[in-house]
């Protein structure tokens, strides 16, 4: 209740603690770890900010993303564009390609989101075939055959350059979680919880409920955007079909849901679990049924088990009182 | 490029398309738009139809429209359960926003990924001696892989319409969304009549997807292609108007057919999530909205 006004929080304590061990890990080789967990690793952590993006928008105010797919194939290819046109390096590609999808949740939000939330979610939906169908006919960042990206073998001072992005991607998950869990904490999150009880109670009560409902989508663009930004760097060879790939849209949605969607810890433990489950899965079992396994076990939360892992977890820790 | 002969094949070519297209919108107008249930996984429904088309005629040669009709039932009861499932989870509870619409995101992500599980990504079609053969007048052609689904969608359509129109328990599921306590006091059960109502839009799915095998090759994940245009023509429609269905459908078919005839069939499928997003964004209580 009182804990996040202090300076020193076990929320920044932590957060410092994975940061510093990431740097241990990946500059400095401690446990000497295979290339291959950094490559997994990587998808592991870009799932907690997708999810945790889509959090803010879906758990903390009840409106579905169906997009998320799309926004993160614009932050991917808006790196491409930039790639194309001067070589761009990824300090520079992960604030333009944020930008880009924030200005596009922003259009999207300004657009469909004064009618009922169900027409905001379908229009998501359209909108990532939409940008499909223009990335497919841009020859420009390599239309439907796809666009190849050559990235160093190696990034000083971090080894492989599959560390780096994976350092790079940990501090992006820090980044987000903190922006989830600073607007969770502040005014404007108690706003999206009341646009998400009783958005018509909200309006009433004299919470500007559009504008709120506009900073949620352009922030939660925002990081999905930067999410996708070092895509095509670490897949090097990028085309449509994969960038705009449903697993993100499902993925971004099955997290929050199983970790439980109203607070910031649900995404993360969400990502966790699933992606983890889902990196292992991909390689021992086939990746059609690690597919199948997640709509299923999406399916059977919802259904079960509204609140996910932490709701279940509250509940079985007695029933201790949440005062956020 | 352009040429009358061009414009007449290609508008052909549209109202052909567009009474296909408004087949496959109508039971999500029943669901979204009377029962207000956001069944996303509608396509992937029809898809199922299609492979079960496409499965029947592989195997025994059964003709697919036969085949659609006969699955009719089957796809009824699946969608009262599904609908007594979604009841009991979500819509008794209040919660159909976030987690209804999780859950058929979920159902039509399943749906997909088994279909390729068993029947991996390859294109499917279906043999009828129907297929493959078209009337020609001139430089004008009316191929019938188009001609025969588009009049059994017509008559799939006036039969819903009918009995929609003129029944008692028809008149029921347009009344369900409108005043539920008013239709509780007229002595119907909102949640039967609901039931009722979500079977006969999932029904329609069976008969939509052997249609749609019959017209293009089908791979699983095509579904989701579609959930743009059945959107687009539910939403366009005013939803919940089967009527205004039609005419929806008919004005994509149209659109559609020319753009891909004058730009490419590239730019297709971006035509019906454009009309989606532009009838959201200017008119969304669509053309036939109360």
């Amino acid at each position: 209740m009182k804990w996040p006004a202090l300076k020193l929080s076990p929320f920044w304590l932590c957060a410092a603690a994975i940061a510093v061990l990431g740097i241990a890990v990946t500059i400095f080789d401690l446990f000497n770890i295979n290339t291959f967990i950094f490559f997994a690793g990587y998808v592991v952590l870009q799932y907690v900010v997708l999810a945790t993006a889509w959090n803010i928008m879906g758990g903390y105010m009840g409106y579905v993303n169906f997009g998320t797919a799309g926004f993160f194939a614009v932050g991917a290819y808006a790196s491409v564009v930039l790639y194309n046109l001067f070589q761009a390096p990824l300090a520079l590609m992960i604030p333009f390609a944020g930008v880009v999808c924030a200005l596009l949740g922003l259009a999207m939000g300004y657009l469909t989101l004064r009618l009922r939330g169900v027409f905001f979610a379908i229009a998501t939906l359209a909108m990532a075939i939409v940008l499909e169908t223009l990335i497919i006919n841009w020859e420009f960042v390599g239309g439907a055959t796809g666009a190849y990206i050559l990235r160093s073998r190696e990034q000083a001072p971090f080894g492989d350059y599959i560390e780096f992005l994976f350092f790079v991607m940990l501090l992006l998950a820090i980044f987000a979680v903190s922006v989830a869990r600073w607007l969770e904490l502040s005014r404007t999150g108690r706003g999206f919880i009341a646009i998400r009880d009783d958005e018509i109670a909200a309006e009433c009560a004299g919470v500007p409920t559009l504008r709120l409902k506009l900073i949620a989508t352009t922030v939660s663009g925002f990081l999905m955007g930067v999410a996708g930004a070092p895509f095509a760097l670490y897949v090097s060879f990028i085309e449509p079909s994969s960038a705009f790939n449903l697993i993100y849209a499902v993925n971004a949605i099955a997290m929050p849901m199983i970790g439980g969607a109203t607070t910031w810890l649900g995404p993360v433990i969400g990502a966790l679990l699933l992606g983890t489950v889902q990196q292992v899965a991909t390689v021992t079992i086939s990746s059609e049924l690690n597919l199948l396994i997640v709509g299923i076990v999406l399916v059977f939360f919802v259904i079960v088990a509204p609140e996910g892992i932490v709701g279940l977890l509250k509940k079985w820790l007695g029933g201790r009182r949440d005062d956020r | 490029m352009f040429s009358v002969e061009l414009l007449v094949n290609a508008l052909i070519a549209g109202v052909l398309l567009g009474g296909f297209y408004a087949a496959v919108s109508l039971g999500l107008t029943v669901s979204f738009g009377q029962l207000n249930i956001v069944n996303i996984a509608h396509p992937a429904f029809i898809i199922l139809g299609s492979y079960i088309a496409y499965m029947c005629n592989s195997l025994w040669g059964l003709d697919p429209i036969l085949t659609g009709i006969i699955f009719i039932p089957v796809f009824f009861l699946i969608g009262a359960g599904a609908y007594r499932l979604y009841y009991e989870s979500f819509e008794r509870k209040d919660d159909e926003a976030l987690r209804g619409l999780a859950f058929f995101f979920g159902v039509m992500f399943i749906i997909e990924v088994a279909l390729i599980m068993v029947y991996g990504v390859d294109f499917r079609t279906v043999q009828a001696s129907y297929i493959g053969q078209s009337w020609k007048a001139g430089g004008i052609g009316v191929p019938t892989r188009m001609f025969v689904p588009f009049c059994v969608a017509i008559a799939m359509f006036t039969a819903v319409y009918l009995y929609m129109s003129r029944t008692f328990n028809g008149r029921a599921i347009k009344a369900v969304a409108q005043d539920r306590l008013a239709l509780q006091l007229m002595g119907a059960d909102p949640v039967k009549i609901k039931q009722l109502g979500f079977g006969i839009s999932i029904g329609t799915a069976a008969l939509a997807g052997a249609l749609l095998i019959i017209i293009i090759p089908v791979e699983p994940s095509v579904g989701r292609l579609y959930i743009g245009q059945v959107f687009a023509i539910a939403v366009l429609a005013g939803l919940g108007s089967i009527p205004g269905t039609l005419v929806a459908g008919l004005i994509l078919g149209i659109a559609e057919s020319l753009v891909s005839t004058f730009f490419g069939p590239s730019w297709a499928p971006a035509v019906a999530f454009g009309i989606l997003l532009a009838a959201l964004a200017f008119r969304p209580q669509g053309l036939f909205g109360r």
